[in-house]
């Protein structure tokens, strides 16, 4: 069983640049890529030394948040950019298209813009792409882009020849304002962590489908816009809501890392209180993998003061993509930038995933 | 959280029923008198399980539970990595299971060998290596690791008779002997084993009945939920401190005494045992299982030349491997703690030892499960808050 896993990790596709006892990667690995911490130290490290600017007034690069937020009178203009590419383009649960609009609308929701004003869409196609693949890739885009009520309004196209690129790389960029900037740091001792829903359902569904593991039936990606669901977390948390965060790559684990990174404190997790699908836990037994550290593409963390953990939890509850939402830890003064799982046995530490075990998912 | 109807894994996993036998074994130790009490696990599984569940939060303190020889990856010799190393550039197609990809040789692993342009795949199953072979025209060759559990499935498509292109590099490995090894020891503090729960459903338990006899030391079979490693090691206690040395099947829902008949004789047709070293540990004698003469048409050594190219390994190279303790983390006599390139210049991305390769590695494990020093977890970790 952990064999599969390994599979994943030392499959063909995933070319770690290293060899034994020489150290350091000299090339981009796809562990680079895969949302932890290799990935956010080359983006530390080299993206934002190499882009630094003019200071700005609000939150920048150098934040490594969710997105941008620039202050525009009395009110914040949040920008966000995310390229998608996901093996295979369909999968159970959705395809490419919605990925695309979910997960830009997501990051905007995330700071607290959760009713988007506009989004674009860049493409770059492989030569050799079926035109219908394309149709259903944008039927599927708009379709959810109705669901959000927001229009895309300007885009790119580029055509790569075969081999050159895999299938279709969307990119989305999406604009939207909001009174309050919610970021993901500020935690405070005493605070509680929520997910808004079941953890490692995209994940999961996406490696199933990819690998054949022939266990399809009941997995499915959880990807959907949950700006709707936010906005009720906001209302009913106001100021109480402190910090929010979509688990995407790297999975609820490394966005808790990050939280508690920021914030300068530690996090508990209780391990009974974390919601699970069966079909999820059953294929994350089978292959070895541990839900935590798996993509999820319409859940959100969230940080809120312990007073109104109830009432935000409620507010999410009372919709339909927040029914299984969850307090599942608190956060605490000592392990700092650590996360501690409370396992029923006993506590270990949870490791901030350095690469993911499945490559290329989201 | 369960979503969706009720889990069939709860059972053994109940932490209640765990508490309730982390005392038990706790009055166990405190009867026994003892200052301290070490117990080896020989299972890779197992010790997944312990830092999974963050089961050394509970033990006694008096208790040492130390990890043994039990990944069937990381005791695969060097010169076995070699010969399969040796075959892949040599052009022939070397299939095997993903753990073994990256697992160092003297000179390169299967990996590098890869990058170099020479013809490796990973498959999950032997049974997924010969198809291939029904598929191709040129020879493919499996390179076979792990114990008599993935033994046996070796030996059952061996006797299915795929086409003579399907050819074995066998570097499986019996587990019994090296217990003999690790007991006999110098200066070794093992007082008894918990034996793998999946072995011994192919072995059966009886097979550790002369280890008992002869060394003195309880051994008890052991499943891989938590329950089942707390209950074994409450038996194990007990008979330590009354100096009954016995076998004890703790996981009676899978294993008998005979075990699976049928698969040791499907083992037995196609394998037989020969000494042989297991890397980092020592030779064991009848630790290494081969192909019979009868199965000399399968055996890729009889076919090919397997003899490892001499290109020397860089000087840095070397003197990292040099202060690698995997072989003493192995054999019980240090943790990954005690190695200082453990998570610095040894990582899973960058591994310098088997141990931070596989799965089942114990290096691998903590850094997996974010384990930091053996018993001292609790320690470490204080106490934490309850959400209210």
């Amino acid at each position: 069983m952990s064999r599969a896993y390994t599979r994943i990790n030392a499959d063909a596709r995933s070319p770690v640049a290293t060899t034994p006892g020489n150290g350091r990667a000299t090339q981009i690995t796809l562990e680079h890529g895969a949302g932890g911490r290799a990935m956010r130290e080359l983006i530390a490290q080299r993206f934002v030394p190499a882009l630094a600017g003019p200071a700005i007034d609000g939150i920048g690069l150098s934040a490594l948040d969710d997105g941008a937020a620039l202050r525009l009178g009395e009110r914040w203009l949040v920008v966000t950019t995310d390229s998608h590419v996901i093996h295979p383009i369909f999968f159970p649960g959705g395809d490419i298209g919605r990925l695309a609009v979910a997960g830009t609308v997501n990051d905007l929701a995330m700071m607290g813009a959760v009713r988007p004003l506009a989004l674009t869409c860049a493409v770059i196609i492989e030569e050799g792409f079926a035109l219908a693949d394309l149709d259903r890739v944008l039927r599927s885009l708009a379709e959810t882009c109705r669901e959000v009520n927001v229009p895309v309004v300007t885009g790119d196209t580029k055509v790569m020849g075969r081999g050159e690129i895999d299938g279709i790389v969307l990119n989305t960029t999406g604009l939207g304002l909001t009174d309050r900037v919610v970021t993901d740091g500020g935690l405070q001792r005493g605070d509680r962590i929520l997910v808004s829903g079941t953890i490692g359902d995209h994940g999961l569904a996406v490696l199933s489908a990819r690998e054949d593991l022939g266990l399809e039936g009941e997995l499915r990606s959880d990807v959907a816009p949950i700006n709707e669901l936010i906005a009720a977390a906001i209302e009913a948390g106001g100021v109480d809501l402190v910090a929010m965060k979509d688990p995407t790559r790297g999975g609820v684990a490394a966005s808790l890392h990050e939280m508690a990174g920021k914030s300068g404190v530690g996090v508990v997790i209780e391990q009974a209180c974390l919601p699970v699908s069966q079909a999820v836990l059953g294929a994350a037994e089978l292959l070895g993998i541990d839900p935590l550290v798996v993509a999820n593409e319409g859940k959100a963390v969230l940080a809120v003061r312990a007073h109104a953990a109830d009432r935000v939890v409620e507010a999410m509850r009372s919709l339909p993509l927040g029914r299984e939402a969850a307090v599942i830890g608190t956060v605490v003064g000592d392990h700092v930038g650590q996360i501690v799982l409370d396992t029923g046995f006993g506590r270990r530490l949870l490791p901030e995933p350095v690469g993911e075990p499945l490559p290329r998912i989201c | 959280m369960t979503v969706g109807g009720e889990s069939t894994m709860i059972e053994f996993r109940d932490a209640g029923r765990g508490h309730a036998l982390a005392q038990a074994l706790r009055r166990a130790v405190d009867e026994s008198g003892r200052e301290r009490i070490t117990v080896m696990h020989v299972c890779g599984s197992h010790e997944q399980a312990i830092a999974r569940y963050g089961l050394r939060d509970l033990f006694p303190e008096r208790l040492e539970v130390i990890m043994g020889p039990g990944c069937p990856v990381c005791i695969t010799d060097t010169d076995e990595v070699d010969e399969a190393v040796a075959l892949a550039r040599q052009g022939v197609r070397v299939l095997t299971y993903g753990d073994m990809l990256r697992v160092p040789g003297s000179v390169m692993s299967l990996a590098d060998a890869k990058r170099e342009g020479a013809d490796v795949g990973v498959v999950y199953s032997v049974a997924e290596a010969a198809a291939q072979a029904v598929a191709s025209d040129a020879p493919v060759v499996f390179f076979a690791t792990g114990f008599e559990t993935t033994a046996v499935a070796t030996a059952a498509v061996l006797l299915g008779e795929p086409p003579a292109g399907f050819q074995v590099l066998s570097a499986h490995k019996y587990i019994p002997p090296v217990m003999e090894i690790v007991a006999e020891m110098p200066g070794s503090r093992v007082e008894g084993f918990l034996a793998a729960g999946h072995a011994a459903t192919i072995t059966g338990w009886g097979i550790f009945d002369d280890f008992v006899a002869e060394h003195g030391r309880p051994v008890a079979v052991a499943g891989f939920e938590p329950l089942d490693i707390l209950a074994a090691l409450c038996r194990l206690v007990e008979m330590i401190a009354r100096a009954e040395p016995r076998t004890i099947n703790v996981y009676p829902r899978c294993v008998t005494r005979e075990g699976n008949r049928c698969a040791q004789q499907t083992l037995w047709r196609v394998f037989r045992a020969t000494g042989g070293l297991w890397r980092g540990i020592a030779h064991v004698p009848n630790g290494n299982l081969r192909l019979r003469g009868t199965y000399a048409r399968y055996d890729a050594r009889e076919h090919f030349d397997t003899s490892a190219a001499s290109s020397p390994s860089t000087a840095a190279a070397r003197a990292l491997a040099g202060r690698c303790r995997c072989g003493d983390i192995m054999s019980g006599i240090a943790t990954p703690a005690d190695c200082a390139l453990f998570e610095r210049e040894c990582t899973p991305e960058a591994p310098v030892g088997a141990c931070m390769v596989s799965s089942e590695g114990t290096c691998r494990i903590w850094q997996q499960y974010g384990v930091r020093s053996g018993n001292g977890d609790a320690a470490v970790l204080g106490v934490c808050p309850r959400i209210p």
